[in-house]
């Protein structure tokens, strides 16, 4: 009685969980259809969930702008803003987390309020800064800005990992006599792996997402692929096909990418708030 | 625990701890206090690019004529209903998402990755989506599916523009909520739920005294993440509605957004932006005060 109580609410839980799953997906596995859809297919009424699929759409796209250089342009500059970033902030969430002073707290509180920041806001300055630094429209600029903007997020991030690891074991490696280098580099470093993998995969992901200065310091030579996506929104509202087969280029990237690290993402993503 | 390192050195470990620091803080303080700098100057200023007759020290007013400006009003009053709507939204769903993709069932793997997928989506490619394919009053499946249950299809973003970006923005950052708070619920020892389910406590009970006290921290870090992007919201609104119709759909960030490139007034951008900075530090200050106690709590 109680057994098949209790296989009826798994089956209710599951169908729930189902639908709430499928709903919540469904705007992109429909985007991922209609760029598979003929212009013809893409905006019948009522819509077809059955077509034959075409690739039409996709040889557009890839006729009208160079993906591949597009998504270079995101890669590189992912790749650098996020690397850079680590490499400021570990040293920085070492000093705060290993030795806090009392100044500690508000300048982790200071950092977390720039970001708070808004970038338009401050905009008109920026751009004439790298204008005439001659960062405008380059992939170094762009990512400049990101290791900005992600910076204080990350140390952050670090510094609650950091607070996690066992203040001990870094006393035993420095009885070991192991420079401070070696402690942050062999020691720390190892503990805190899979925090900062998590940080540095957050990291990508809002660098590959972010618009608003893609669109603004970029025109062609270092856009990436958000500025990709701007340039098949507007005039081109309506080849849905199109815009599908774009909007899907750009994304698909990133999403196999965080489906893959997911388990990492998840792990680092919680701090300390697992215990 | 004792959680900071006697100091080796003496004095010497705290100044290689501060040398450590000083690059980050460095560099940040350079990013935030020159553009501040510079706005701060534009904003005292008469200018406009597409008028170089009006030039000069303008005084405050650029600041009168913003804060005089019923735009400016609903600006503000929309960039907090946007952040508060989105995280009672995402925090609400996300812990009961959680809890459900807690439960054992066929194909839960699967289908916590079918949730969390649209935080991968950049914000761009979601509002096109949702506006076009989802919405379009005579295109949209949403738009379809009432039609198909005899209702007249709604031109959300014409009628409802605010909520409608905020559902947008709230389908992105659900599933972000979803991915730390189910980590935190998971964390959760079964054991004690188990005892918990002895005694007779039931699954309202469970969820009140177990689950939740256990979520406050992870509940914290999200309200605090998503806090500092839904502050800055842009393209979801640049997308769908350019800040309309009116300024029903502007928040502060459009608003100056509108103000320095639809208008070319860097003068009163700026002044949105010096404001904009004002309140930003005001929630933060209030915000990460709230968050750093329940952290180191």
């Amino acid at each position: 009685m109680t057994g098949s109580k209790r296989k009826f609410a798994r089956i209710a839980i599951g169908t729930i969980g189902w639908v709430v799953a499928l709903w919540i997906f469904f705007p992109i596995l429909w985007m991922v259809l209609t760029g598979f859809k003929s212009e013809m297919d893409a905006i019948s009424t009522p819509p077809h969930l059955f077509f034959t699929p075409t690739l039409e759409s996709y040889h557009e796209v890839f006729a009208q702008a160079d993906y591949w250089h597009f998504t270079f342009n995101t890669v590189l500059m992912s790749v650098f803003a996020t690397g850079g970033a680590l490499a400021l902030a570990v040293p920085a969430a070492y000093a705060m987390a290993f030795y806090p002073t009392r100044r500690t707290r508000t300048t982790l509180l200071w950092m977390l309020s720039t970001r708070m920041l808004p970038p338009v806001g401050v905009l008109v300055p920026v751009y004439l800064i790298a204008r005439s630094t001659h960062l405008l429209d380059t992939t170094l600029g762009l990512g400049i800005i990101n290791l900005l903007t992600n910076l204080p997020i990350i140390v952050w991030m670090l510094y609650t990992f950091f607070k996690e690891v066992p203040v001990p074991i870094l006393e035993a490696g420095r009885m070991d006599g192991a420079s401070r280098w070696q402690e942050i580099t062999v020691v720390l470093l190892p503990l805190a792996l899979p925090g900062i993998a998590s940080t540095a995969l957050l990291s990508l992901i809002l660098c590959w997402n972010e618009a608003f200065w893609a669109l603004n310091l970029t025109s062609s030579r270092a856009a990436p692929l958000a500025a990709f996506i701007a340039s098949f929104s507007s005039p081109e509202g309506l080849f849905f096909g199109k815009l599908s087969a774009a909007s899907t280029l750009a994304v698909a990237p990133i999403l196999l990418f965080g489906w893959f690290s997911q388990k990492q993402l998840v792990r680092g993503l919680t701090f300390g708030a697992v215990k | 625990m004792e959680t900071t390192l006697s100091p080796p050195k003496g004095k010497k470990g705290r100044t290689g701890a501060a040398l450590f620091l000083s690059p980050a803080v460095l560099i940040l303080l350079v990013w935030s206090l020159i553009p501040l700098a510079l706005t701060l100057w534009y904003s005292f200023q008469n200018y406009n690019l597409v008028d170089p007759t009006l030039s000069g020290f303008a005084g405050l007013d650029n600041y009168r004529y913003l804060l005089t400006d019923p735009d400016f009003v609903w600006a503000l009053l929309n960039t907090v209903l946007l952040v508060l709507g989105v995280l009672v939204i995402s925090v609400g769903g996300g812990v009961l998402l959680a809890v459900l993709y807690d439960q054992d069932f066929l194909g839960r793997g699967i289908a916590r990755i079918l949730v969390i997928s649209p935080f991968f989506v950049m914000p761009t490619v979601s509002a096109l989506v949702w506006k076009n394919l989802m919405l379009h009053p005579i295109y949209g499946v949403y738009s379809a599916m009432m039609r198909a249950v005899g209702l007249t299809p709604i031109d959300w973003l014409q009628h409802y523009p605010m909520q409608t970006v905020m559902m947008i923005v709230a389908w992105e950052w659900l599933p972000f909520a979803v991915l730390i708070l189910l980590t935190a619920v998971q964390s959760l020892d079964h054991e004690q739920k188990e005892a918990a389910r002895m005694d007779g406590a039931g699954p309202v009970a469970r969820f009140r005294y177990i689950i939740l006290p256990h979520l406050s921290r992870a509940i914290t870090v999200v309200i605090m993440i998503e806090t500092i992007y839904l502050l800055t919201i842009f393209a979801e609104i640049w997308v769908t509605t350019s800040g309309g119709p009116g300024v029903a759909s502007t928040n502060l960030a459009f608003l100056i957004y509108a103000r320095a490139l639809l208008q070319f007034d860097v003068g009163g951008a700026s002044a949105g932006g010096v404001i904009a900075i004002v309140i930003a530090n005001v929630i933060a200050a209030f915000l990460v005060r709230a968050v750093a106690r329940n952290l180191e709590a």
